[in-house]
């Protein structure tokens, strides 16, 4: 940087001990990508309350570990029982721990969009050279970013143990990349869904409510009627009805794309090939939509 | 497009006959302006225009007709590289109380493209510049009025702009801090170099700060000038004294001074310095208490009706240290434009109190 050319200071008194003058700013001056990078690390960063106080990095932090401890136990019996395979898939996972899947997003989304709309702090983005693009792509990237941490980490727990026990390279590697590749997807429509629901309110509480409202009770609704299909031997019918709640949705993906084994009763996933792309398009769908959906939302937020 | 440079008489934001109209209401009406380098009053009552035109020349709302240009970029075509050049500080609270004013200066220097190390840095040098010291590592959730206003304008300030537009930045002050803010506002162009335009709906106050006074009503422009044809033209001297008003009155006029007699109150037009000495010597000659003698401004309401038909309604308001008066003056003028538009009701006189 060069160095900052001192400014003469006219009109100041003389007495005033602090004053070393104004100093102009001629270094340089990064661009918008830079500005959605810092925003980007900022609410990543955030997310898991780093940079933020102690008492914010309580929730995200026991959430992690909560999230990562079954793989830790499951890895320890799979090296000292020598188990011929993990006791759980590596698609499964993320399904099985997807309450606390969703207590992470419904906390984590309005801390990151809501506190803005809250604190009218929107308008200092807006007054400066980033575009609503940026702000809202900056906040998408970083929870979802988040949620892949949350989601892969232990799925790298597990195939760091499945490889230490000594079970099938190949097999893991291969379950493992899947596992990956399903939980980007959830990361991405669970962020997706939260933080367009997270936009609308700026007081967090009902943010954090009405997201976890959204994904117990699609969730719950799917599964009841899911049960009563079971039990009415309509296996087809189970398979159709995950689309309609995001973890049946990367569910049944996941079935039909990943060859995963589904968790819905007697493991239907979607009866065939239109189901399956039926699956991927609502999957696309909701994160372009959701993606879409926030650029609108920003659209009126402007200076006020 | 002439390009703008920090050369006197260059204009840092010139408009065009520049509209808004919303479904119901018209906020901006063929407004043409020309701001010159330097601090620039912009005045008007609540729902004048000015949060509207801020935001024109923000690019972030489009003009329904008419053109405006900052620092001679088109509004419209780089709103984006205006934004890098100017600075921005919103009349509300816009702080997250968790955190500090170091990390959200920092944060907010790093949004206008500052690299970590300058945004730091930077961010240092603005919050002592505006006068905020060890409380800056302290969250702002607990700052008073006064240090939050500061840290809205350093975060404004923070980038090192071209220019500043500061909307209402001493709303909610006490007349103490509306002096330091006032004071601060003039070092950010005396000191840093940075036009500013400033917002009010008090003309008293502004003019003490500002080159140049814009004042918009409706939405049009009412006046633009600088600030001494406002003030010296009439800059007068309200004197009070305990009794013999009509004998104060014969001897400074027999010392070849102007003097209205308005209520209890006499105004004596000011010449020169002497005017002072004049006064004093008279009411000492006199031999009765000086209760007041202090200067007299415009009144915003002055300013919307002809200068030869000056009419004080209520003589016993000072206008020249109290900003109140000057607000009570805007709502009667806010009310008769009512019907029009609706939002100039919104808020005001919220500050006469």
């Amino acid at each position: 940087m060069t160095q900052p050319e001192t400014m003469p200071t006219p009109g100041t008194a003389p007495d005033v001990i602090h004053n070393i003058g104004y100093r102009k700013y001629t270094g340089p001056r990064l661009g918008r990508g830079y500005a959605r990078l810092s925003l980007y690390s900022q609410s990543l960063r955030g997310a898991y309350g780093l940079g933020r106080s102690a008492k914010s990095k309580v929730l995200p932090m026991i959430l992690l570990g909560a999230m990562c401890a079954p793989a830790l136990i499951m890895v320890a019996v799979a090296i000292f029982t020598d188990m011929s395979k993990l006791p759980v898939d590596y698609t499964r996972y993320a399904v099985i721990m997807q309450a606390v899947i969703t207590l992470f997003v419904a906390s984590q989304a309005p801390q990151s969009v809501s506190r803005d709309l809250r604190f009218k702090t929107t308008p200092l983005y807006f007054s400066r050279p980033m575009e609503r693009v940026d702000y809202v792509a900056a906040k998408y990237a970083a929870l979802s970013t988040a949620l892949f941490l949350l989601t892969a980490l232990p799925l790298v727990i597990l195939y760091v143990g499945a490889l230490l026990a000594k079970l099938s390279f190949g097999t893991q590697t291969a379950g493992f990349a899947k596992g990956l590749v399903s939980v980007l997807l959830l990361s991405l429509l669970f962020a997706g869904v939260a933080l367009v629901i997270a936009a609308v309110t700026p007081r967090r509480g009902f943010g954090v409510a009405a997201i976890i409202a959204v994904f117990v009770i699609t969730y719950g609704a799917v599964s009841s009627v899911q049960g009563v299909a079971s039990a009415q031997e309509n296996y087809d019918v189970i398979g159709w009805l995950g689309v309609f709640s995001p973890i049946t949705l990367i569910d049944g993906f996941q079935t039909w794309f990943l060859g995963a084994d589904s968790a819905f009763p007697h493991a239907s996933g979607p009866p065939d090939a239109l189901a399956g792309t039926v699956y991927l398009l609502a999957v696309l769908a909701l994160i372009a939509g959701t993606f879409g959906l926030l650029m609108r939302r920003y659209r009126k937020v402007g200076l006020s | 497009m002439a390009r703008a440079t920090t050369v006197e008489h260059v204009t840092v934001i010139a408009t065009e006959s520049l509209s808004k109209r919303y479904p119901r209401v018209t906020a901006l009406d063929r407004l043409t302006v020309d701001i010159t380098p330097g601090v620039t009053g912009l005045v008007g009552a609540n729902g004048a225009g000015k949060s509207t035109l801020i935001k024109i020349l923000l690019g972030l709302a489009p003009a329904t007709e008419g053109r405006a240009a900052v620092l001679g970029l088109d509004v419209a075509a780089h709103g984006a590289e205006i934004r890098g050049l100017v600075g921005y500080m919103p009349e509300h609270d816009c702080l997250p109380p968790d955190v500090s004013a170091t990390e959200f200066v920092v944060h907010m220097a790093r949004m206008s493209g500052l690299p970590p190390a300058a945004a730091r840095e930077r961010t240092a040098d603005t919050l002592r510049h505006v006068g905020l010291y060890e409380e800056r590592y302290r969250p702002m959730g607990g700052y008073s009025t006064g240090m939050k206003q500061r840290v809205k304008l350093a975060q404004a300030l923070v980038h090192d702009p071209r220019l500043v537009l500061l909307d209402e930045p001493t709303n909610g002050l006490d007349p103490a801090g509306r002096d330091e803010m006032l004071g601060l506002i003039r070092r950010v162009h005396t000191d840093f170099g940075i036009s500013v335009l400033v917002t009010s709906h008090l003309l008293g106050e502004l003019e003490r700060t500002s080159d140049h006074i814009v004042v918009i009503d409706g939405g049009k422009l009412l006046r633009a000038s600088s600030t001494s044809d406002f003030t010296q033209a009439t800059a007068s001297l309200a004197v009070e004294v305990t009794d013999r008003e009509q004998e104060l009155l014969a001897a400074l006029t027999a010392a070849g001074l102007t003097v209205q007699a308005k209520g209890h109150l006499l105004h004596v037009d000011i010449a020169d310095d002497a005017t002072y000495d004049a006064v004093r010597d008279a009411v000492a000659g006199l031999g009765v208490g000086l209760v007041r003698m202090e200067q007299r401004r415009h009144r915003i309401a002055e300013l919307f009706t002809d200068d030869e038909d000056l009419t004080y309604e209520d003589p016993d308001a000072p206008t020249t240290e109290g900003t109140a008066p000057t607000a009570e003056a805007t709502a009667p003028r806010a009310e008769a434009t009512a019907p029009t538009d609706p939002t100039l009701k919104e808020g005001e006189g919220r500050d006469a109190a």
